[in-house]
Protein backbone atom coordinates (compact mmCIF):
# COMPACT_ATOMS: atom_id res chain seq x y z
CA UNK A 1 0.00 0.00 0.00
CA UNK A 2 1.59 3.16 -0.60
CA UNK A 3 2.12 5.76 1.81
CA UNK A 4 -1.27 8.40 2.57
CA UNK A 5 -0.58 11.93 2.07
CA UNK A 6 -1.95 12.99 5.28
CA UNK A 7 -2.39 10.43 8.28
CA UNK A 8 -3.42 12.03 12.15
CA UNK A 9 -3.00 9.74 14.61
CA UNK A 10 -4.88 10.46 18.23
CA UNK A 11 -4.49 13.59 17.65
CA UNK A 12 -5.36 15.90 20.94
CA UNK A 13 -5.44 20.11 20.99
CA UNK A 14 -6.17 21.91 24.50
CA UNK A 15 -6.61 25.73 24.63
CA UNK A 16 -6.05 25.87 28.51
CA UNK A 17 -8.17 23.86 30.27
CA UNK A 18 -10.53 23.37 26.87
CA UNK A 19 -9.96 20.46 24.70
CA UNK A 20 -10.89 21.44 20.92
CA UNK A 21 -9.69 18.50 19.85
CA UNK A 22 -9.52 15.09 20.90
CA UNK A 23 -8.68 11.44 19.66
CA UNK A 24 -8.67 12.83 16.28
CA UNK A 25 -7.70 9.83 13.90
CA UNK A 26 -8.22 10.02 10.04
CA UNK A 27 -6.06 9.06 6.51
CA UNK A 28 -5.76 11.11 3.18
CA UNK A 29 -4.93 8.84 0.26
CA UNK A 30 -3.42 10.59 -2.88
CA UNK A 31 -5.71 12.09 -4.85
CA UNK A 32 -8.19 12.05 -2.25
CA UNK A 33 -10.68 14.51 -0.53
CA UNK A 34 -11.50 14.70 2.91
CA UNK A 35 -14.70 16.63 4.26
CA UNK A 36 -14.87 17.81 7.80
CA UNK A 37 -18.30 18.99 8.78
CA UNK A 38 -19.94 20.10 12.05
CA UNK A 39 -21.13 23.34 13.91
CA UNK A 40 -19.01 26.43 14.35
CA UNK A 41 -16.78 25.51 17.36
CA UNK A 42 -16.60 22.04 16.72
CA UNK A 43 -12.88 22.29 15.88
CA UNK A 44 -12.83 22.04 12.05
CA UNK A 45 -10.65 25.09 12.02
CA UNK A 46 -8.75 24.32 14.52
CA UNK A 47 -7.85 21.05 13.33
CA UNK A 48 -6.68 22.60 9.46
CA UNK A 49 -4.51 25.04 11.56
CA UNK A 50 -2.83 22.01 13.34
CA UNK A 51 -2.12 20.25 10.11
CA UNK A 52 -0.62 23.50 9.09
CA UNK A 53 1.30 23.86 12.13
CA UNK A 54 -0.11 26.96 13.12
CA UNK A 55 -1.09 25.75 16.30
CA UNK A 56 0.57 23.15 18.14
CA UNK A 57 -0.80 19.56 19.25
CA UNK A 58 -1.26 18.51 22.62
CA UNK A 59 -1.03 14.51 21.81
CA UNK A 60 -1.00 12.45 19.17
CA UNK A 61 0.69 12.44 15.25
CA UNK A 62 0.77 14.07 11.84
CA UNK A 63 2.12 12.26 9.65
CA UNK A 64 2.78 14.11 6.01
CA UNK A 65 3.76 11.60 3.45
CA UNK A 66 4.73 9.20 6.28
CA UNK A 67 7.12 12.15 7.79
CA UNK A 68 6.19 12.91 11.45
CA UNK A 69 5.73 16.36 11.05
CA UNK A 70 4.33 16.71 14.79
CA UNK A 71 8.28 15.93 15.55
CA UNK A 72 9.83 18.58 18.30
CA UNK A 73 12.79 18.77 15.99
CA UNK A 74 10.40 19.67 12.91
CA UNK A 75 11.13 23.03 10.61
CA UNK A 76 7.56 24.40 10.29
CA UNK A 77 8.66 26.48 7.37
CA UNK A 78 10.11 23.10 5.41
CA UNK A 79 6.87 21.65 6.36
CA UNK A 80 4.38 24.57 4.90
CA UNK A 81 6.15 24.35 1.64
CA UNK A 82 4.53 21.51 1.01
CA UNK A 83 1.04 22.56 2.05
CA UNK A 84 -1.42 25.07 0.47
CA UNK A 85 -3.91 26.99 2.86
CA UNK A 86 -6.76 29.01 2.04
CA UNK A 87 -8.48 30.80 4.83
CA UNK A 88 -11.76 31.99 5.23
CA UNK A 89 -11.19 35.47 4.78
CA UNK A 90 -9.19 35.03 2.04
CA UNK A 91 -5.98 36.88 3.27
CA UNK A 92 -4.77 38.07 0.20
CA UNK A 93 -2.15 40.94 1.05
CA UNK A 94 -3.98 44.22 0.04
CA UNK A 95 -0.88 46.06 -0.54
CA UNK A 96 0.15 43.71 -3.34
CA UNK A 97 -1.60 43.52 -6.93
CA UNK A 98 -2.97 39.75 -7.81
CA UNK A 99 -0.06 38.67 -9.25
CA UNK A 100 2.80 39.83 -6.72
CA UNK A 101 0.26 37.89 -4.65
CA UNK A 102 0.84 34.99 -6.57
CA UNK A 103 4.53 34.98 -7.28
CA UNK A 104 5.36 35.91 -3.43
CA UNK A 105 5.80 32.70 -2.14
CA UNK A 106 7.74 30.77 -5.56
CA UNK A 107 10.14 33.63 -5.87
CA UNK A 108 10.79 34.39 -2.15
CA UNK A 109 10.15 30.76 -0.47
CA UNK A 110 11.29 28.20 -3.38
CA UNK A 111 13.97 30.82 -5.29
CA UNK A 112 12.11 30.76 -8.63
CA UNK A 113 13.29 32.99 -10.56
CA UNK A 114 10.62 35.78 -11.35
CA UNK A 115 10.19 35.74 -14.78
CA UNK A 116 9.62 32.11 -14.72
CA UNK A 117 7.22 32.77 -11.31
CA UNK A 118 4.85 35.27 -13.79
CA UNK A 119 4.77 33.59 -16.50
CA UNK A 120 3.30 30.70 -14.52
CA UNK A 121 1.26 32.39 -12.11
CA UNK A 122 -0.11 33.87 -15.45
CA UNK A 123 -0.55 30.85 -16.78
CA UNK A 124 -2.65 30.02 -13.54
CA UNK A 125 -4.52 33.18 -13.74
CA UNK A 126 -5.71 32.43 -17.17
CA UNK A 127 -6.83 28.87 -16.58
CA UNK A 128 -9.17 30.37 -14.08
CA UNK A 129 -10.37 33.20 -15.52
CA UNK A 130 -8.35 36.09 -13.53
CA UNK A 131 -6.06 36.85 -15.66
CA UNK A 132 -7.22 40.20 -16.25
CA UNK A 133 -6.95 41.26 -12.82
CA UNK A 134 -3.62 40.37 -12.53
CA UNK A 135 -2.55 44.07 -12.35
CA UNK A 136 -5.94 45.18 -9.99
CA UNK A 137 -5.47 45.08 -6.33
CA UNK A 138 -7.27 42.70 -4.21
CA UNK A 139 -10.34 45.17 -2.83
CA UNK A 140 -10.81 45.98 -6.69
CA UNK A 141 -11.90 42.15 -6.78
CA UNK A 142 -15.21 41.04 -5.68
CA UNK A 143 -14.96 38.53 -2.79
CA UNK A 144 -15.46 34.78 -5.47
CA UNK A 145 -12.61 36.55 -7.29
CA UNK A 146 -10.67 37.39 -4.16
CA UNK A 147 -11.18 33.92 -2.73
CA UNK A 148 -10.15 32.14 -6.36
CA UNK A 149 -6.73 34.25 -5.91
CA UNK A 150 -6.35 33.24 -2.79
CA UNK A 151 -6.54 29.16 -4.02
CA UNK A 152 -4.05 30.16 -7.12
CA UNK A 153 -1.87 31.73 -4.53
CA UNK A 154 -1.39 28.52 -2.71
CA UNK A 155 -1.68 26.31 -6.55
CA UNK A 156 1.65 28.78 -7.55
CA UNK A 157 3.97 26.63 -5.12
CA UNK A 158 3.07 23.22 -6.19
CA UNK A 159 0.87 22.09 -2.63
CA UNK A 160 1.39 18.29 -1.94
CA UNK A 161 -1.74 19.19 0.12
CA UNK A 162 -4.13 21.68 0.32
CA UNK A 163 -6.51 22.70 3.53
CA UNK A 164 -9.40 24.55 2.78
CA UNK A 165 -10.82 26.07 5.99
CA UNK A 166 -14.71 27.52 5.20
CA UNK A 167 -13.49 29.13 2.34
CA UNK A 168 -17.26 29.97 0.84
CA UNK A 169 -18.26 30.80 4.51
CA UNK A 170 -17.92 34.79 3.50
CA UNK A 171 -19.30 34.53 0.26
CA UNK A 172 -22.67 36.33 -0.51
CA UNK A 173 -24.56 33.04 -1.91
CA UNK A 174 -24.41 34.43 -5.95
CA UNK A 175 -20.07 34.49 -5.50
CA UNK A 176 -20.24 30.84 -3.42
CA UNK A 177 -20.64 28.80 -6.75
CA UNK A 178 -17.39 30.18 -9.04
CA UNK A 179 -15.01 29.68 -5.98
CA UNK A 180 -16.64 26.16 -5.46
CA UNK A 181 -16.00 25.23 -9.11
CA UNK A 182 -12.89 26.26 -8.76
CA UNK A 183 -12.35 23.15 -6.03
CA UNK A 184 -14.08 20.79 -8.06
CA UNK A 185 -11.92 21.24 -11.24
CA UNK A 186 -8.68 20.85 -8.92
CA UNK A 187 -10.26 17.80 -7.17
CA UNK A 188 -10.62 16.62 -10.91
CA UNK A 189 -7.00 17.16 -11.44
CA UNK A 190 -6.20 14.61 -8.65
CA UNK A 191 -5.70 17.64 -5.62
CA UNK A 192 -5.45 16.35 -2.68
CA UNK A 193 -7.69 18.41 -0.36
CA UNK A 194 -8.90 18.57 3.13
CA UNK A 195 -11.97 20.33 3.80
CA UNK A 196 -14.07 22.09 6.17
CA UNK A 197 -17.49 23.52 4.70
CA UNK A 198 -21.10 24.76 5.53
CA UNK A 199 -21.86 23.31 2.25
CA UNK A 200 -23.29 19.97 1.80
CA UNK A 201 -24.17 19.51 -1.38
CA UNK A 202 -20.58 20.66 -2.15
CA UNK A 203 -19.37 18.26 0.39
CA UNK A 204 -21.38 15.65 -1.43
CA UNK A 205 -19.98 16.64 -4.92
CA UNK A 206 -16.03 16.48 -4.19
CA UNK A 207 -15.97 14.44 -0.77
CA UNK A 208 -14.26 10.80 -0.77
CA UNK A 209 -14.85 10.84 2.66
CA UNK A 210 -16.82 12.56 4.97
CA UNK A 211 -15.74 13.38 8.80
CA UNK A 212 -18.68 14.69 11.34
CA UNK A 213 -17.11 16.74 13.78
CA UNK A 214 -18.74 17.13 17.38
CA UNK A 215 -16.97 18.88 20.27
CA UNK A 216 -13.68 18.29 18.68
CA UNK A 217 -14.22 14.78 18.15
CA UNK A 218 -14.78 12.27 14.87
CA UNK A 219 -18.34 11.40 15.66
CA UNK A 220 -18.98 9.55 12.20
CA UNK A 221 -17.67 9.47 9.12
CA UNK A 222 -17.94 7.48 5.42
CA UNK A 223 -18.71 8.11 1.81
CA UNK A 224 -20.66 11.36 1.30
CA UNK A 225 -23.84 9.62 0.30
CA UNK A 226 -24.04 7.20 3.47
CA UNK A 227 -23.01 9.89 5.92
CA UNK A 228 -25.28 13.31 4.34
CA UNK A 229 -28.35 11.00 3.57
CA UNK A 230 -28.45 8.01 6.18
CA UNK A 231 -25.98 9.18 9.04
CA UNK A 232 -26.49 6.78 12.01
CA UNK A 233 -25.66 8.71 14.81
CA UNK A 234 -28.71 11.22 16.51
CA UNK A 235 -26.66 13.92 16.78
CA UNK A 236 -25.49 13.71 13.07
CA UNK A 237 -29.16 13.67 12.08
CA UNK A 238 -29.80 16.59 14.08
CA UNK A 239 -27.03 18.16 12.49
CA UNK A 240 -28.09 17.95 9.36
CA UNK A 241 -31.51 18.60 9.66
CA UNK A 242 -30.36 21.86 11.15
CA UNK A 243 -28.35 22.84 8.23
CA UNK A 244 -31.15 21.83 5.89
CA UNK A 245 -33.35 24.05 7.70
CA UNK A 246 -31.19 26.73 7.15
CA UNK A 247 -30.93 25.64 3.44
CA UNK A 248 -27.86 24.67 3.20
CA UNK A 249 -28.58 21.19 1.68
CA UNK B 1 -47.39 42.86 -5.01
CA UNK B 2 -46.26 41.36 -8.36
CA UNK B 3 -42.43 41.23 -8.83
CA UNK B 4 -40.85 43.66 -11.62
CA UNK B 5 -39.59 42.26 -14.36
CA UNK B 6 -37.10 45.28 -14.94
CA UNK B 7 -36.94 49.18 -15.57
CA UNK B 8 -40.12 50.40 -17.00
CA UNK B 9 -42.77 48.09 -15.52
CA UNK B 10 -43.22 50.84 -12.40
CA UNK B 11 -46.94 51.61 -13.77
CA UNK B 12 -49.06 52.52 -10.87
CA UNK B 13 -46.01 53.22 -8.87
CA UNK B 14 -45.28 56.62 -10.06
CA UNK B 15 -47.05 59.67 -8.85
CA UNK B 16 -48.82 61.02 -12.34
CA UNK B 17 -47.53 64.79 -11.54
CA UNK B 18 -43.65 63.79 -10.93
CA UNK B 19 -42.09 63.39 -14.56
CA UNK B 20 -40.00 60.79 -14.82
CA UNK B 21 -36.61 61.70 -15.61
CA UNK B 22 -36.13 59.20 -18.63
CA UNK B 23 -37.65 59.90 -22.26
CA UNK B 24 -38.96 57.06 -24.86
CA UNK B 25 -35.40 56.71 -26.07
CA UNK B 26 -34.60 55.89 -22.33
CA UNK B 27 -32.37 58.96 -22.29
CA UNK B 28 -32.10 61.04 -19.00
CA UNK B 29 -32.44 64.38 -18.44
CA UNK B 30 -33.21 65.84 -14.77
CA UNK B 31 -36.44 65.68 -14.28
CA UNK B 32 -38.58 69.30 -12.53
CA UNK B 33 -38.01 66.97 -9.20
CA UNK B 34 -34.36 66.83 -9.27
CA UNK B 35 -34.24 70.51 -11.13
CA UNK B 36 -35.62 71.75 -7.83
CA UNK B 37 -34.11 69.92 -5.58
CA UNK B 38 -30.70 71.30 -6.63
CA UNK B 39 -31.65 75.05 -6.86
CA UNK B 40 -32.93 74.44 -3.66
CA UNK B 41 -29.11 72.85 -2.30
CA UNK B 42 -27.71 75.49 -4.57
CA UNK B 43 -29.19 78.38 -2.38
CA UNK B 44 -28.81 76.69 1.02
CA UNK B 45 -24.85 76.32 -0.04
CA UNK B 46 -25.15 80.26 -1.04
CA UNK B 47 -26.64 80.90 2.13
CA UNK B 48 -24.10 78.66 4.66
CA UNK B 49 -21.11 80.80 2.33
CA UNK B 50 -22.74 83.91 3.36
CA UNK B 51 -22.52 83.30 6.88
CA UNK B 52 -19.11 81.77 7.00
CA UNK B 53 -17.55 85.10 5.23
CA UNK B 54 -19.56 87.09 7.83
CA UNK B 55 -18.41 85.77 11.26
CA UNK B 56 -15.14 85.57 10.15
CA UNK B 57 -14.80 89.60 9.47
CA UNK B 58 -16.57 89.53 12.70
CA UNK B 59 -14.31 87.65 14.56
CA UNK B 60 -10.93 88.92 13.08
CA UNK B 61 -12.28 92.66 12.85
CA UNK B 62 -13.04 92.27 16.47
CA UNK B 63 -9.55 90.79 17.09
CA UNK B 64 -7.97 93.32 15.07
CA UNK B 65 -9.09 95.72 16.84
CA UNK B 66 -8.82 95.13 20.01
CA UNK B 67 -4.85 94.55 19.54
CA UNK B 68 -4.62 98.00 17.82
CA UNK B 69 -6.11 100.17 20.00
CA UNK B 70 -4.50 98.59 23.06
CA UNK B 71 -2.04 100.83 24.90
CA UNK B 72 1.22 98.88 24.75
CA UNK B 73 0.48 98.59 20.83
CA UNK B 74 2.72 101.00 19.52
CA UNK B 75 5.43 99.89 21.91
CA UNK B 76 4.59 96.40 20.93
CA UNK B 77 5.20 97.29 16.87
CA UNK B 78 8.19 98.70 17.86
CA UNK B 79 10.21 96.01 19.20
CA UNK B 80 8.52 93.35 17.86
CA UNK B 81 7.42 94.02 14.25
CA UNK B 82 10.38 96.36 13.12
CA UNK B 83 9.74 95.29 9.61
CA UNK B 84 13.08 97.11 7.79
CA UNK B 85 15.54 95.37 11.06
CA UNK B 86 14.12 91.78 10.02
CA UNK B 87 14.94 92.24 6.83
CA UNK B 88 18.20 93.29 7.86
CA UNK B 89 18.76 90.19 10.37
CA UNK B 90 16.73 87.72 7.79
CA UNK B 91 19.70 86.54 5.67
CA UNK B 92 21.89 85.48 9.12
CA UNK B 93 19.01 84.27 10.95
CA UNK B 94 18.25 82.01 7.31
CA UNK B 95 21.95 81.00 7.54
CA UNK B 96 21.30 79.92 11.15
CA UNK B 97 17.85 77.49 10.15
CA UNK B 98 20.71 76.33 7.51
CA UNK B 99 21.84 74.70 10.61
CA UNK B 100 18.09 73.84 11.58
CA UNK B 101 17.69 71.54 8.42
CA UNK B 102 20.96 69.92 8.11
CA UNK B 103 19.65 68.78 11.64
CA UNK B 104 16.51 67.80 10.55
CA UNK B 105 18.02 65.41 7.77
CA UNK B 106 20.43 63.70 9.50
CA UNK B 107 18.22 63.11 12.97
CA UNK B 108 15.19 62.64 10.55
CA UNK B 109 17.42 59.73 8.82
CA UNK B 110 18.94 58.42 12.04
CA UNK B 111 15.41 58.24 13.75
CA UNK B 112 13.26 56.61 11.26
CA UNK B 113 16.03 54.00 11.50
CA UNK B 114 16.77 53.81 15.37
CA UNK B 115 12.63 54.25 15.79
CA UNK B 116 12.27 51.46 12.93
CA UNK B 117 15.11 48.52 15.19
CA UNK B 118 13.63 49.22 18.67
CA UNK B 119 10.09 49.10 17.50
CA UNK B 120 11.11 45.73 16.16
CA UNK B 121 12.23 44.43 18.93
CA UNK B 122 9.72 45.42 21.02
CA UNK B 123 7.38 43.46 19.30
CA UNK B 124 9.70 40.38 18.20
CA UNK B 125 9.13 37.47 20.26
CA UNK B 126 11.91 35.42 19.76
CA UNK B 127 13.77 34.15 22.68
CA UNK B 128 16.60 35.22 21.88
CA UNK B 129 15.93 38.91 22.14
CA UNK B 130 14.17 38.67 25.97
CA UNK B 131 16.91 41.02 27.20
CA UNK B 132 16.92 43.38 24.03
CA UNK B 133 12.76 43.21 24.00
CA UNK B 134 13.66 44.44 27.68
CA UNK B 135 15.80 47.25 26.71
CA UNK B 136 13.99 48.39 24.15
CA UNK B 137 10.44 48.80 26.79
CA UNK B 138 12.39 50.77 29.26
CA UNK B 139 14.29 53.36 26.56
CA UNK B 140 11.30 54.16 25.31
CA UNK B 141 9.16 54.66 28.76
CA UNK B 142 12.35 56.63 29.86
CA UNK B 143 12.98 59.18 26.85
CA UNK B 144 9.14 59.05 26.50
CA UNK B 145 9.27 60.78 29.88
CA UNK B 146 11.36 63.09 30.27
CA UNK B 147 11.37 66.37 28.69
CA UNK B 148 13.38 67.00 25.41
CA UNK B 149 15.15 70.26 26.75
CA UNK B 150 16.65 68.33 29.37
CA UNK B 151 17.85 65.44 27.61
CA UNK B 152 19.31 68.08 25.52
CA UNK B 153 20.93 69.38 27.88
CA UNK B 154 22.49 66.00 30.11
CA UNK B 155 23.76 65.04 26.64
CA UNK B 156 25.04 68.39 25.80
CA UNK B 157 26.80 69.14 29.03
CA UNK B 158 27.14 65.24 30.58
CA UNK B 159 28.99 63.88 27.97
CA UNK B 160 31.68 66.12 27.58
CA UNK B 161 32.31 66.53 31.28
CA UNK B 162 32.83 62.60 31.13
CA UNK B 163 36.32 63.60 30.05
CA UNK B 164 36.69 60.19 28.19
CA UNK B 165 39.16 60.70 25.14
CA UNK B 166 37.84 60.24 21.59
CA UNK B 167 34.58 61.35 22.87
CA UNK B 168 33.16 64.47 21.25
CA UNK B 169 33.00 67.76 22.48
CA UNK B 170 30.93 69.52 19.27
CA UNK B 171 27.89 70.56 20.69
CA UNK B 172 26.14 70.35 17.42
CA UNK B 173 26.81 66.34 17.58
CA UNK B 174 26.16 66.22 21.10
CA UNK B 175 22.93 68.16 20.29
CA UNK B 176 21.35 66.35 17.47
CA UNK B 177 22.66 63.07 19.09
CA UNK B 178 19.95 64.06 21.98
CA UNK B 179 17.70 64.93 19.45
CA UNK B 180 17.85 61.54 17.90
CA UNK B 181 17.80 59.27 21.42
CA UNK B 182 14.60 61.40 22.30
CA UNK B 183 12.10 61.42 18.83
CA UNK B 184 13.87 57.65 18.62
CA UNK B 185 11.59 57.26 21.42
CA UNK B 186 8.55 58.28 19.88
CA UNK B 187 8.58 57.13 16.43
CA UNK B 188 9.39 53.45 17.74
CA UNK B 189 5.98 53.78 19.61
CA UNK B 190 4.31 55.12 16.25
CA UNK B 191 5.79 52.22 14.12
CA UNK B 192 4.82 49.92 16.83
CA UNK B 193 0.87 50.93 16.45
CA UNK B 194 1.54 50.57 12.86
CA UNK B 195 2.73 46.91 13.60
CA UNK B 196 -0.13 45.88 15.72
CA UNK B 197 -3.19 46.83 13.43
CA UNK B 198 -2.07 44.49 11.04
CA UNK B 199 -4.09 42.14 11.31
CA UNK B 200 -3.27 38.17 12.64
CA UNK B 201 -4.25 36.34 10.03
CA UNK B 202 -2.21 38.36 7.17
CA UNK B 203 0.51 37.03 9.34
CA UNK B 204 -0.96 33.57 9.23
CA UNK B 205 -1.55 33.52 5.49
CA UNK B 206 2.55 35.16 5.14
CA UNK B 207 3.29 31.63 7.40
CA UNK B 208 1.42 28.95 6.11
CA UNK B 209 2.47 30.51 2.29
CA UNK B 210 6.22 29.14 3.91
CA UNK B 211 7.63 32.80 4.14
CA UNK B 212 10.01 32.81 7.70
CA UNK B 213 8.83 35.19 10.38
CA UNK B 214 11.71 37.52 9.12
CA UNK B 215 10.51 37.75 5.62
CA UNK B 216 6.87 37.77 6.85
CA UNK B 217 7.96 40.97 8.57
CA UNK B 218 9.59 41.84 5.42
CA UNK B 219 7.25 41.40 2.76
CA UNK B 220 3.66 41.38 4.44
CA UNK B 221 3.43 42.96 7.83
CA UNK B 222 6.12 46.10 7.34
CA UNK B 223 4.74 47.56 4.62
CA UNK B 224 1.36 47.64 5.54
CA UNK B 225 2.30 48.91 9.37
CA UNK B 226 4.48 51.83 7.69
CA UNK B 227 1.81 52.70 5.31
CA UNK B 228 -0.38 53.30 7.87
CA UNK B 229 1.74 55.41 9.71
CA UNK B 230 2.95 57.62 7.61
CA UNK B 231 0.84 60.58 8.01
CA UNK B 232 1.54 60.29 11.72
CA UNK B 233 5.21 59.91 11.21
CA UNK B 234 5.29 63.25 8.79
CA UNK B 235 3.30 64.70 11.78
CA UNK B 236 6.45 63.89 14.03
CA UNK B 237 8.65 65.31 11.14
CA UNK B 238 7.32 68.50 11.13
CA UNK B 239 7.80 68.66 15.25
CA UNK B 240 11.39 67.40 14.78
CA UNK B 241 12.26 70.53 12.55
CA UNK B 242 10.48 73.21 15.19
CA UNK B 243 12.58 70.89 18.43
CA UNK B 244 15.63 71.50 16.40
CA UNK B 245 15.67 75.04 17.82
CA UNK B 246 16.04 73.39 21.54
CA UNK B 247 19.53 72.92 20.54
CA UNK B 248 20.64 76.38 20.36
CA UNK B 249 20.44 76.29 24.12
CA UNK B 250 23.97 74.70 23.80
CA UNK B 251 25.26 77.43 21.63
CA UNK B 252 24.10 75.60 18.56
CA UNK B 253 24.19 78.76 15.89
CA UNK B 254 20.56 77.79 14.63
CA UNK B 255 17.74 80.23 13.67
CA UNK B 256 16.70 80.60 17.22
CA UNK B 257 20.45 81.30 18.04
CA UNK B 258 21.27 83.83 15.30
CA UNK B 259 17.99 85.76 16.60
CA UNK B 260 19.11 85.54 20.00
CA UNK B 261 22.37 87.18 19.17
CA UNK B 262 21.18 90.05 16.92
CA UNK B 263 18.41 90.57 19.87
CA UNK B 264 20.81 90.83 22.11
CA UNK B 265 22.66 93.65 20.27
CA UNK B 266 19.95 96.03 19.92
CA UNK B 267 17.07 94.87 22.24
CA UNK B 268 14.96 94.43 19.64
CA UNK B 269 12.94 91.56 19.59
CA UNK B 270 11.92 91.41 15.56
CA UNK B 271 14.49 88.89 14.40
CA UNK B 272 12.56 86.41 16.88
CA UNK B 273 9.39 87.11 14.84
CA UNK B 274 11.40 86.75 11.80
CA UNK B 275 13.23 83.20 13.16
CA UNK B 276 9.31 82.46 13.49
CA UNK B 277 8.40 83.28 10.18
CA UNK B 278 10.65 80.83 8.72
CA UNK B 279 10.09 77.92 10.22
CA UNK B 280 6.44 78.67 9.58
CA UNK B 281 7.53 78.66 5.93
CA UNK B 282 8.77 75.50 6.33
CA UNK B 283 6.41 73.70 8.90
CA UNK B 284 3.03 75.20 7.31
CA UNK B 285 3.17 73.50 3.93
CA UNK B 286 4.76 70.34 5.39
CA UNK B 287 1.67 70.02 7.66
CA UNK B 288 -1.01 70.84 4.72
CA UNK B 289 0.80 68.02 3.38
CA UNK B 290 0.55 65.87 5.90
CA UNK B 291 -3.31 66.84 6.45
CA UNK B 292 -4.08 66.11 3.00
CA UNK B 293 -1.99 62.38 3.09
CA UNK B 294 -4.15 61.79 6.15
CA UNK B 295 -7.11 62.29 4.92
CA UNK B 296 -6.65 60.31 1.93
CA UNK B 297 -5.90 57.50 3.45
CA UNK B 298 -8.91 57.66 5.67
CA UNK B 299 -10.50 58.12 2.70
CA UNK B 300 -9.22 54.84 1.27
CA UNK B 301 -10.15 53.21 4.57
CA UNK B 302 -13.26 53.79 4.75
CA UNK B 303 -13.71 52.77 0.87
CA UNK B 304 -12.19 49.59 1.58
CA UNK B 305 -14.95 49.04 4.93
CA UNK B 306 -18.02 50.13 2.67
CA UNK B 307 -16.71 47.39 -0.17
Amino acid sequence: MTTPVLRLEKVRKTFGSEVVLEDITFTVPVHTATVFIGASGSGKSTLLRCINLLDQIDDGQILLDGEDISAADINPDEVRKKLGMVFQSFNLFPHMTVLENVILAPTKVQGVAKDVAVDEALELLKRFGLKDKADQYPDRLSGGQQQRVAIIRSLARHPRLLLLDEITSALDPVLVNEVLSTVRDLKREGMTMVLATHEMGFAKQVADEVCYLHNGRILEWGAPSAMLESPSRPETKEFLRRVHDAGRL
Amino acid sequence: MKKNSGRGSFEGATPSEFNSGYDFGGQWSPSELELARRQARKKKNQRSALIAALSSFLVLGTLVIVIVTSPGWETLRNTFFKWAYGVEVLPKIILGFGTNAMLTVIAGTSVALLGLAIALLRTSRSPALTPFRFLATAYIDIFRGIPMLLVILLVGFGIPALQIKGLTNNVLILGTLAVIITYSAYVAEVIRSGILTVHPSQRAAARSLGLSHFQTLRHVVLPQALKRVTPPLLNDLVALIKDTGLVSILGVTDAVRAAQIQTAKTFNYTPYVMAAIVFLLVTIPLTRWTDRMLRNSLEKQNAQGQA
